[in-house]
């Protein structure tokens, strides 16, 4: 049964109790608005994303596939390792459609993909996550001393998407647990009225 | 945690523990980022080239005025210091080849009027409405002038007068002259609050951070050719002899609303403690410096005049919520300290004063024109000046705030919003006004004495 809006809601931008799509033009943005890297893609119901896809280098698949055990594990040791993403949700994925094999990296989160950039790049240095993208065509050889270029091939290689959609839409990761945060809060101050 | 690459990390953590940092050649280094000598006064002069040997010419007779970080630091007896920049048009009016021009990254390239989008410079703000001929291809280079006192101001300002005279086709855009604001014994802007009380130490150059101010930053994140705190530098723009040594500098010219500002304390403070209280939560300071970190209910003028306990203060376990400091704050916003990662990569070193006359308490607006024109020194302007302006002072939603700006330089419109945590309910300052104006800005390149000498004497053929 649908919850029932708050009638102080229905009038919000981005109100979450109403699901909503949103197909974007070819570009990835509807006007341009110039980043520090380049143009900046809008924040959809679906928050901020990135699909980068690329090549995989020859011979490659199993060192890659062996990177998500690590990350795994990373995650594992510290649980708020990857917390500066401000992630909602990550997709790794290998395919062949008959050009080879590539590899997508699929993020949903909260923060505009031009802003923080650099600061993903520093976490992927410091995970390793680099290591998955030295077996993909076309990242710079001298990525470690060369951080435009490694923008840059996030840049070459990301796909808008041309539709997003939210159930709960423009929620953020935050949000999302500081709700449940609270409801466990009234949880335990039922528990103690007792 | 398996795999070579977090191996290596870790091994060059280590070695960023063991080995000396590199010497710092500070007799090539302008003294601009280096060190601040004791000024009072200030003229900034922006100059263009009708002819690359005017310039040359002009560059030549300079050089041997232009304040290296040795003689500087060794407080030898001068009481002016030079310091000379140039923008990227101004490198090629001088004759530097084109193969050379393609190599200075693109945000240098553009020039800051060229990434007003970027920077946060729209609305009033906008390039279009700068004074001084600073949005125009045709600013070459700066001459940065910081005397004693006026009277040694107004002798070099003739003495650099008398030498453009000299050179053919070398003309004075415009120039800004700055005063120190009376009283002298603390500096501080013209809305009254203490300013200089966060500056980072540069590694290898001997000076003790503050407490709180964290470990000295390497210097290759300020000058170029040395490592910086992710390692080895690379990508120096070319020739070598051009960019070693040689920092970026972001110019900004900013017109500070003082009568506006005054008049917004007054409508939303009914008594004087409380309209101190909204400037303190406006910048994360008590205007005598204290932060309110340390001084959340009341001010502690002793607190903020001692450098050694001033700047002694963190967020994250502090003031997580920002009951004492604001989250939208302006220092907060400008040093998130433990709230953000990768600060030591984001770090700047501001220099500059005040101009215009102070205005008196209670005075009415007199339409003078008063502000800070500053410069922020860096090695990257993309990834340090203009993620500063991007994301930390105007991105709409730090920290999640939704509707916010920094309140004191952000780019505001009317529209946006001020929270001020408070218990039991927070208070919300709608349509906050403009309390300063971007009224002009640049990017300049400080070279090393050695580039200036390979400047200077660049042929025509190039």
């Amino acid at each position: 049964m649908a919850t029932p809006t708050p009638a102080r809601l229905k009038e919000k931008e981005n109100d979450w109790t109403r699901p909503a799509a949103m197909s974007i033009p070819k570009e990835g943005y509807f006007t341009l608005e110039k980043g520090r890297y380049g143009p900046v893609f809008p924040k959809t119901p679906a928050c901020h994303g990135f699909s980068v896809v690329a090549k995989v280098k020859p011979g490659k698949e199993q060192v890659i596939r062996d990177y998500g055990k690590t990350i795994e594990e990373a995650v594992k040791n510290d649980p708020f390792v990857l917390a500066p993403l401000k992630l909602h949700y990550l997709r790794w994925i290998l395919f062949d459609v008959g050009s080879g094999l590539h590899f997508m990296y699929q993020g949903i989160f909260d923060t505009d993909f031009d802003k923080y950039l650099e600061d993903a790049v520093a976490l992927f240095i410091k995970t390793g996550i680099t290591t998955v993208f030295t077996n993909l065509e076309g990242w710079p050889e001298d990525w470690k001393t060369n951080l435009p270029a490694v923008i840059r091939f996030f840049r070459d290689h990301q796909c808008p998407s041309f539709l997003e959609y939210g159930e709960y839409p423009y929620v953020s990761a935050d949000e999302v647990k500081e709700a449940l945060k609270l409801k466990a809060a009234f949880a335990d101050m039922l528990d103690l009225m007792q | 945690m398996s795999g070579s690459q977090p191996s290596r990390a870790i091994a060059r953590d280590r070695e960023k523990q063991t080995v000396q940092p590199p010497v710092l050649d500070l007799e090539d280094i302008q003294h601009f980022l280096m060190s601040r000598p004791p000024a009072r006064a200030a003229r900034y002069e922006f100059l263009t080239f009708r002819s690359a040997t005017g310039g040359r010419f002009w560059l030549n007779g300079l050089i041997d005025k232009v304040g290296t970080a040795k003689a500087v630091g060794s407080g030898a007896g001068d009481s002016r210091w030079i310091t000379i920049g140039f923008t990227w048009n101004g490198l090629r009016a001088l004759g530097v080849a084109e193969e050379s021009l393609a190599t200075f990254p693109e945000e240098f390239r553009q020039g800051m009027a060229g990434r007003a989008e970027i920077t946060g410079t729209t609305g009033v703000n906008h390039p279009d409405h700068w004074v001084g001929g600073l949005a125009s291809p045709d600013l070459h280079a700066i001459a940065i002038l910081f005397a004693r006192d006026v009277t040694e101001r107004e002798r070099c300002r003739e003495e650099h007068e008398r030498h453009v005279a000299k050179c053919e086709g070398v003309e004075l855009l415009s120039h800004l002259d700055l005063e120190a604001l009376p009283p002298f014994d603390y500096a501080h802007e013209h809305f009254g609050y203490r300013d200089r009380l966060s500056q980072p130490v540069i590694e290898g150059t001997g000076a003790e951070p503050t407490p709180g101010s964290g470990p000295p930053i390497k210097a290759g994140e300020f000058f170029l050719g040395y490592p910086d705190e992710e390692g080895p530098a690379g990508g120096l723009p070319q020739p070598e002899i051009l960019s070693r040594n040689a920092s970026y500098v972001a110019y900004l010219r900013m017109q500070e609303h003082v009568s506006r500002f005054r008049d917004f304390l007054q409508a939303h403070g009914e008594t004087p403690e409380q309209q101190e209280w909204i400037a303190a939560k406006l910048m994360g300071r008590w205007r005598s410096g204290a932060p309110l970190a340390l001084a959340p209910d009341e001010d502690d003028p002793n607190l903020g005049a001692d450098s050694q306990r001033n700047n002694d203060f963190a967020y994250a376990d502090m003031d997580p919520y920002g009951y004492a400091c604001p989250l939208g704050s302006h220092i907060r916003r400008m040093n998130p300290r433990d709230t953000a990662v990768n600060v030591n990569r984001r770090k700047m070193i501001r220099r500059g004063g005040t101009y215009g006359p102070p205005l008196p308490d209670d005075a009415p607006d007199d339409g003078i024109e008063r502000g800070i024109a500053a410069f922020i020194g860096c090695a990257s302007l993309v990834r340090q000046f203009e993620f500063t302006m991007n994301v930390w002072a105007n991105d709409r939603n730090f920290h999640e705030l939704g509707n916010e700006r920094d309140p004191i330089f952000g780019n505001q419109d009317g529209t946006l919003d001020m929270t001020i945590p408070k218990r039991p309910i927070r208070m919300k300052i709608g349509g906050l006004p403009a309390f300063t104006t971007i009224r002009g800005g640049a990017y300049f390149l400080l070279p090393g004495i050695r580039a200036l000498r390979h400047l200077a004497s660049l042929g025509d053929s190039h």
